[in-house]
């Protein structure tokens, strides 16, 4: 019997998914072990005794592994019928760090499990809210073309989102903004993703180009698309597009004139802007900064100035591994510890500057492939609550290896959240295994229709 | 489902196509197209450590190391790691203040940058060192690194093996790409100098891999990369080190130099100035203090005056001026002069000094009694050579004759900073007259060594080494040999190993002529006192005329006359006849060479020099005042590494002012006033101007 049930439980698991994952998290394990290893104090059970990063790594494969096991061996119905009561409790588990929490590298995220392991509710909510948000958009009557439900969909992503930034985990936060690619797909307007594409853009071009040059260019935009509406608006006397443009352009340039120097003035810490000034290849200047000015007329000291020594040092990284990288353990980067917090949100550049272009090639091929499998997997789903729940571990995982590479190359402000699978961390590889193996069960099922 | 959302999908991979499409381009950007990361990365991370190789040994020809290696040590500092070490202990056992050491460790950062290490204290003595390491562990951030370091087993030849000095900025800019690098040392003057790249050896490198607290992790790539240490290999010199002691010893208490040359090779066997110092002096901690005295002694011991000391010949002149005469057909050896105590032809008589009636009857007693009459005459009837029509074309010739000889011109020995001496040209004299309206009557002193001639020592030495050779000469120098020679060091040393004929047409019989009066000059002329039993040996005296005071002693020789295995030129600055006091001392030198040893009869004569002090009184007074807190105070001041080498060392020095000695014609006001004012006796006012206005920097007059 119990063999018939393991057969069937077998049956339909997509294994290529498995295999990457197994992959990802071996070369997790490697990449910590090329971060710590120091030939003076290395030994064979070193990767056994629990001391170093790398064999506290194995130690949570082990656990994924067993994790993973039961997933796989649980019911597919469990999901949809407990989405709710898991996303409260999520909710819950991360208004307790406000009570119990603890302080990791200044954010209060964190409750302690002891013996040295602590758990991250922030990371862990995401599989639950993915899990919430399949449930509400699986609903019989869904209709989501209305407003009304895009609007509950977006407070279920964002409420943990909130709740993390009241916690100084800004990072973990941002990763919430990717259940729009989910909702995109489901129906929300294109023209939400494009508005929100163009105030990226329009932020950027803010602190790249000079503000006087940026308003005229934004002016010359709007005379150009009233020109070429022209008959639109003056023949058939449409007045309402051309109050619109204008309403626009007053938009753009009050965000670029006065919003965004507000906010990198006074809303973000010196430290913040200076991030995103270095990953557009600007320095800012911390004398304008709100917070910079209070701590200086408290203190009575000038401000240090922040440096982009992390991202320095991980572009030198990277980039001194050249096109086929220095070789295994030969990292001169990764042996001197140049690059800082290496084993977690900067591990891509351990493997970068031994493996060169070539090893990162690769790796991000893995990566690919598993985000390309998982969409495939996610097209082929019967039930609504499992295309979405693809399409969240999809989104999330890529707004995670995007923003967690851009990072470490430069292209984007140096926001602490892991790259999924192989930077070191329990909650971490916790988090993204569970997703990916309720994915894999779920698809195992996927004959099924759950809601 | 609404059908849109299949093309959703679509763009949803579109994106995640475009921004994995963003990424591997800046991987691109940073990993294969831009360089200066991997620049960067070696920067942080690789540690090159060189590895010094002990400097090649020098040998004298018997082959007596005369230059070595021992080890001393460095003090070195790591700026960054001080931090919590014990700073009053270290000025403690430095015997420096904490002002100081702040001062050190800001010149560290600026030097060699906050991680890489700096010297500290360089050379620490023996006591420190035990000092230092027995509580090295309280002193984050130092460490004590070996560093091999000159030794001079017998304390002599400064001047010729010369100095090593910490490179500054301009050597580094001219010997880019040899491997020096800030606070390397490299030889400043003398052999040291020019053999530096034989003796230097090759650097070796050692990379390590260290981390961003700057410590070291292990060895890049298991020292792949890594290239080990040559030593410097070993020259091989003509120098006699027993000849060379003697002759410092001889020199002692009084200025001057000796050359001794063995004519048949070139080589040099012994080169002494006086005064000179101790080479151990610039070696260890104390480089700095001496340095700065050694440059500020008003006898300028760190001048090389075999090769820099620029004298008037006097008579040693003579025999030259008599090989010229023959072979121009001018005279014949049997010509005589009928000389009356002086030479009246010219006006202003030049006087002879020897009044023995028919001490000129011919050529071969004219030498032997140095008659000035003789061979003021000789010069004139040289340049007034009918067959050249004209003073200056007969002054032309003679004077090629003379830069034949060696003089006027350096001789490229290999020592570095050699001076031309002085013949001078025409052109010279017609300034000196306003025009070309002289006559051999204006210039007639040339014929008794005097007027603008001058050469150094090793000049006159060489032209004794023409005269014993009977017309040929090697190059004078000191390396014979080099160890595992390569072709580039041929190609230098290979100069020193041609055979030089300046005057083939010389024929033997006149040089016959003029040994035999050479050789009468030591058996019964002006040099009897130096003659040596059973040697015979060839000579000239010569007391030189100078306006710097007392008459300078000079004496040539070789010997023996039908062999010869030594030419000698003695030159003591002041001491009066040439036969009073640069005769013995080098009758002695030649004894003591041919010989091996100093009879003992003749000891006397050896006591009769040591104990004579014939230093001028300026140049005393001035030593008896060095003492003085003043002049210490001074000596500190100056940066023995920072000071400059002599420049006049390196290129030819042309007087920037006037000098009375080497323009005698030349009468204008200045040349009074500096005559009366020049109270001491130092030759090289000029130079020694020159470095002052180093420390001193003074609008320059021109």
């Amino acid at each position: 019997m119990s063999s018939s049930y393991s057969r069937s439980a077998s049956k339909n698991i997509d294994w290529l998914l498995v295999f990457l994952y197994a992959l990802l998290v071996a070369i997790g394990v490697l990449c910590i072990f090329m971060v710590e290893y120091n030939p003076a104090t290395f030994s064979a059970d070193s990767f056994f005794n629990g001391n170093t990063n790398y064999s506290k790594q194995i130690l949570f494969s082990g656990i994924c592994i067993v994790v993973a096991t039961f997933i796989i061996l649980s019911d597919s119905k469990l999901y949809p019928a407990f989405a709710n009561l898991l996303y409260v409790f999520g909710i819950l588990l991360m208004l307790s760090v406000f009570v119990i929490g603890k302080d990791i590298n200044g954010s209060k995220s964190w409750i302690p499990l002891g013996g040295g392991f602590n758990l991250q509710p922030a990371e862990l909510c995401k599989v639950f809210a993915a899990l919430a948000l399949a449930k509400y958009l699986s609903q019989l009557n869904m209709d989501f073309t209305k407003l009304q439900s895009q609007f509950i969909a977006a407070v279920l992503a964002l409420s943990p989102a909130l709740i993390s930034i009241l916690q100084n985990e800004t990072g973990l936060a941002l990763v919430y903004m990717s259940f729009f690619v989910v909702m995109y797909r489901e129906g929300l307007p294109g023209m939400i993703l494009v508005i929100g594409f163009s105030f990226g853009a329009l932020v950027v071009a803010t602190l790249l180009v000079e503000k006087n040059t940026l308003a005229i260019i934004l002016t010359l935009l709007a005379a150009f698309i009233v020109f070429a509406l022209r008959r639109q608006i003056f023949v058939r006397k449409r007045w309402n597009i051309f109050i619109l443009i204008i309403s626009v352009w007053v938009f753009c340039v009050g965000i670029q004139r006065f919003a965004v120097p507000y906010i990198f003035n006074n809303v973000f810490e010196c430290y913040q802007s200076q991030r995103i000034y270095s990953a557009v290849g600007k320095d800012y200047d911390c004398s304008q900064n709100k917070h910079a000015q209070q701590s200086e007329a408290s203190s009575g000291k000038a401000a240090v100035k922040p440096d982009d020594y992390n991202v320095r040092q991980s572009k030198i990284a990277i980039g001194s591994g050249g096109f086929l990288g220095k070789g295994f353990l030969k990292g001169t980067q990764t042996r001197g510890k140049y690059v800082p917090e290496q084993h977690t949100d900067f591990i891509f550049t351990s493997l970068s500057e031994a493996f060169g272009f070539v090893g990162s090639f690769l790796f991000l091929g893995i990566y690919f492939i598993l985000l390309f499998r998982i969409i495939q997997v996610a097209e082929r789903q019967r039930s609504v609550f499992s295309r979405v729940y693809a399409y969240s571990v999809a989104s999330i995982l890529f707004f995670h290896i995007a923003v967690n590479v851009c990072m470490t190359v430069g292209l984007f402000p140096v926001i602490g959240i892991p790259l999924p699978l192989v930077s070191y961390g329990g909650s971490s590889l916790l988090t993204f295994t569970i997703m990916l193996f309720i994915l894999i069960r779920l698809d195992a099922d996927r004959q099924m229709v759950l809601r | 489902m609404p059908v849109y959302n299949q093309s959703r999908s679509r763009i949803i991979q579109v994106i995640f196509i475009l921004v994995f499409l963003v990424i591997i381009l800046q991987l691109l950007n940073l990993q294969i197209f831009s360089t200066e990361y991997k620049l960067q990365a070696e920067n942080n991370a690789i540690y090159r450590k060189v590895v010094y190789p002990d400097r090649g040994i020098i040998y004298d020809r018997h082959g007596k190391a005369v230059l070595e290696n021992t080890i001393m040590y460095d003090l070195m500092v790591t700026p960054s790691e001080v931090k919590g070490s014990d700073t009053n202990a270290i000025c403690n056992i430095l015997g420096i203040d904490t002002a100081e050491f702040r001062k050190r460790i800001i010149a560290s950062i600026i030097k060699n940058s906050r991680y890489k290490p700096s010297v500290f204290e360089p050379l620490i003595s023996d006591t420190l060192f035990a000092r230092l390491n027995e509580s090295m562990y309280k002193f984050q951030g130092f460490n004590i690194t070996e560093r091999p370091v000159r030794a001079y087993p017998f304390h002599s030849a400064a001047n010729v093996l010369g100095y090593l000095g910490e490179v500054d900025t301009n050597f580094l800019k001219r010997h880019s790409g040899e491997g020096y690098e800030p606070g390397d040392y490299a030889g400043m003057t003398g052999l040291e100098r020019s053999y530096e790249k034989v003796l230097m050896g090759q650097r070796g490198v050692k990379r390590y891999i260290r981390d961003n607290k700057n410590r070291i992790q292990g060895s890049y790539n298991n020292g792949l990369y890594d290239t080990s240490a040559i030593a410097g290999r070993n020259l091989y010199t003509s120098m006699d080190e027993d000849l060379q002691l003697l002759a410092e010893k001889l020199l002692q208490n009084k200025i001057g130099s000796v050359v001794a040359i063995n004519p048949k090779t070139g080589g040099i066997l012994a080169m002494a100035t006086a005064p000179t110092y101790d080479p151990v002096m610039l070696t260890g901690s104390q480089r700095r203090k001496n340095f700065g005295r050694l440059i500020l002694d008003t006898a300028r011991p760190l001048l090389n005056r075999a090769i820099k000391g620029q004298y008037p010949p006097g008579s040693t002149y003579k025999p030259l001026s008599a090989l010229i005469a023959l072979d121009e057909g001018i005279i014949t050896p049997s010509y005589g002069y009928p000389c009356a105590g002086a030479y009246y032809s010219c006006g202003r008589p030049v006087k002879c000094t020897e009044h023995i009636p028919g001490h000129s009857k011919n050529l071969r007693t004219a030498i032997a009694y140095s008659c000035n009459s003789y061979f003021s005459n000789v010069f004139r009837l040289i340049v007034d050579n009918p067959r050249y029509h004209n003073v200056r074309l007969g002054y032309l010739e003679w004077k090629h004759y003379m830069n034949a000889f060696g003089y006027g011109t350096d001789l490229s020995a290999d020592l570095p900073g050699e001076d031309d001496g002085n013949i001078p040209d025409t052109s010279g004299y017609n300034k000196d007259f306003g025009g070309p309206h002289w006559n051999s009557c204006n210039i007639v002193t040339l014929g008794i060594g005097q007027d603008r001639m001058l050469a150094t020592p090793l000049q006159i030495a060489n032209a004794m080494c023409i005269i014993a050779n009977k017309g040929y000469y090697y190059t004078p120098h000191f390396v014979d040999s080099i160890e595992n020679e390569t072709p580039a060091d041929s190609q230098f040393v290979g100069k020193y190993r041609i055979k030089h004929v300046p005057l083939e047409h010389i024929s033997d019989s006149s040089f016959n002529t003029v040994q035999l009066g050479m050789h009468d000059v030591s058996v019964f002329g002006t040099a009897h006192a130096a003659a040596i039993p059973g040697i015979d040996i060839c000579a000239k005296t010569g007391t030189a005329q100078n306006p710097h005071g007392k008459d300078h002693s000079l004496f040539v020789a070789f010997a023996p006359m039908q062999n010869p295995k030594i030419a000698i030129c003695v030159v003591i600055e002041n001491a009066g006849f040439g036969a009073t006091w640069a005769a013995p001392i080098a009758s002695l030198l030649l004894e003591k060479y041919l010989k091996d040893s100093i009879a003992a009869d003749r000891q006397p004569m050896v006591d009769r020099i040591l104990k004579a002090d014939l230093i001028p009184a300026a140049i005393r007074h001035w030593y008896i005042a060095r003492d003085s807190i003043k002049l210490l105070k001074e000596s500190q001041k100056i940066n023995a590494d920072a000071a400059p080498v002599f420049k006049n060392n390196l290129e030819t020095s042309k007087p920037v002012t006037y000098d009375p000695e080497a323009e005698p014609n030349r009468n204008d006001n200045d040349s009074g006033t500096n005559r009366n004012n020049r109270k001491d006796s130092i030759k090289y006012k000029q130079e020694l101007d020159k470095q002052e206005k180093k420390y001193n920097p003074k609008p320059k007059q021109k």
